[in-house]
């Protein structure tokens, strides 16, 4: 079971978050010129890096805030926990 | 190569069993080879027997980081089955079937293929329809589908719950009779076999540590023994297709997930079919052994960790005890968890790269183990004719940037939109 640290609510289990993805992908500015290759790395190509992973997770059945969580992939430990609006650093 | 037959057991029960050849060598990787596989499970394993087989390519190692039928190939849940509608999936599947059916004689190995069927359970008229159009397609296909109401499905699988007040009572089923599980361990030890008696080195305990490429092409490979020049590499990692595709700067429409099963304790045959939940993601079939093998969702979340959280467990045997009331009484034997690379529309990729002698098999989601026989031989067929089959055309890399997706389920790495 993982334990994850809601930064609106605190710790909480595993069972009422929903996971969303990579944190980190960065939508194509809409204003700018964007080639297919800027659209495909953003909605298909993932690093899925092995280690430290900032990821998206939905605290669904909670405050139903989205969140950043800084957790290793390769032993589930988790580090860090940010608002959805906070930058990572 | 000795021959596996009654009359070398019968030789060989005089002496004890003390004298058969080893399965495969323990070589040392050589300076160069023409082809090198790297990742030594089932598909990799295919690929060099069907390189050697079919091409006549037997200049071959496979470099695999840790032993064989360690990964995927000793973790899945043995089932095997080419019921797909799309026909890029429905011909490559079963054409795999094919090779299924030959296998034991192909290989001089009992893999004991059991044709046993698929059931696809369905639970609302919606669904049925929706099986009896995939059931269509298949047949167009030249599959065998048949499409069960809920007396035939009941005749079929009595211990399922067919009371008036379920949540998800039962309307029918589509069923691939033809459909089935094999031992996992002896595709992969029957394809090791075959290909070491062929010159094919496998190499085992030997890390990929990085890639020589020059000029957009494969010169060589680095591995914890030694540098290894060869021309042609052909990737076949499942869960560790980003790890290395980060050494060769590729970023892939691939991600890592992890997938639990689990088996019971063993108990007298109940189960003589696969069965699957149509309300959710849950599968079941009964092994030889007896254990009740079930599986369903991926955990959810990116991993590399080999080895599940217990909610997941929870919510897909919650599934299995809805479809099968009976299981509530069984206690667990097992479980244990596999790293899976999800594509992001659920089909795989077997295909050439943008770097010249380079060649990818990924992508393979909840299905690698049946596609094991077929691709390998698609992927033997890229590698040594340097183009794709017309078997593996629709699994090409760049649909994702043409728009080309294979979308059967639609679902990839994105559990959550199910």
């Amino acid at each position: 079971m993982l334990h994850i640290k809601c930064p609106h609510c605190g710790m909480r289990s595993q069972n009422e978050f929903s996971y969303g993805g990579d944190a980190t992908v960065k939508r194509p500015e809409l204003d700018k010129e964007i080639s297919d290759q800027d659209w495909d790395n953003f909605v298909y190509n993932r690093k899925s890096l092995r280690g430290k992973h900032w990821e998206l997770w939905q605290h669904l059945s909670g405050c139903r805030q989205w969140i950043k969580v800084e957790r290793d992939t390769a032993t589930h430990e988790i580090f860090n926990s940010l608002k959805a609006n906070e930058e990572i650093s | 190569m000795q021959k596996y037959s009654i009359f070398n057991l019968i030789r060989n029960a005089f002496s004890g069993h003390q004298n058969w050849d080893l399965a495969w060598k323990d070589p040392t990787p050589k300076k160069e080879y023409d082809v090198v596989i790297i990742g030594g499970g089932g598909h990799g394993l295919a690929t060099a027997y069907y390189l050697a087989k079919e091409h006549n390519i037997t200049n071959v190692a496979i470099i695999e980081k840790g032993w064989i039928g360690g990964g995927n190939v000793g973790r899945n849940t043995t089932i095997i089955r080419s019921n797909y509608m799309h026909d890029d999936n429905a011909l490559f599947s079963e054409f795999g079937m094919d090779l299924w059916r030959k296998m034991s004689q192909d290989l001089n190995y009992n893999v004991m293929f059991s044709p046993r069927g698929i059931i696809n359970l369905a639970h609302s008229d919606a669904q049925m329809n929706v099986y009896a159009r995939r059931g269509n397609s298949m047949r167009l296909n030249g599959i065998d589908a048949v499409l069960l109401n809920r007396e035939q499905v009941k005749e079929i699988i009595p211990m399922a719950d067919f009371s008036e007040n379920v949540r998800f009572p039962i309307f029918g089923a589509l069923m691939q009779p033809s459909a089935g599980t094999a031992r996992h361990d002896a595709v992969a030890w029957g394809y090791a076999r075959q290909a070491d008696s062929m010159g094919v080195d496998i190499i085992q305990n030997c890390e990929v540590t990085g890639f020589d490429v020059s000029g957009g092409k494969i010169n060589g490979v680095r591995t914890s023994r030694g540098d290894i020049k060869v021309k042609k590499i052909g990737l076949c990692v499942a869960g560790s297709t980003n790890i290395l595709a980060e050494k060769l700067n590729m970023t892939l429409p691939v991600e890592t997930h992890l997938l639990q099963a689990c088996v019971s304790e063993p108990v007298k045959p109940i189960l003589d079919r696969v069965v699957t939940f149509g309300a959710g993601h849950f599968y079941i079939s009964q092994s030889d052994k007896g254990e009740m093998v079930m599986g369903g969702d991926l955990d959810g979340y990116n991993s590399y960790a080999q080895r599940g959280n217990l909610p997941t467990l929870q919510h897909v045997l919650t599934e299995g005890i809805a479809m099968m009331p009976f299981l509530s009484k069984l206690k667990m034997l097992r479980t244990w968890g596999g790293i899976m690379d999800m594509s992001m529309d659920g089909s795989p990729i077997i295909d050439k790269t943008h770097i010249e002698g380079l060649y990818l098999n990924c992508g393979w989601c909840y299905g690698g183990f049946k596609a094991t026989p077929a691709s390998g031989w698609t992927f033997a067929h890229t590698i040594a004719q340097d183009r794709v089959h017309k078997l593996n055309a629709g699994y090409s890399l760049n649909r994702f940037n043409t728009g080309h997706l294979l979308d059967e389920k639609g679902l990839g790495t994105k559990t959550w939109i199910s």
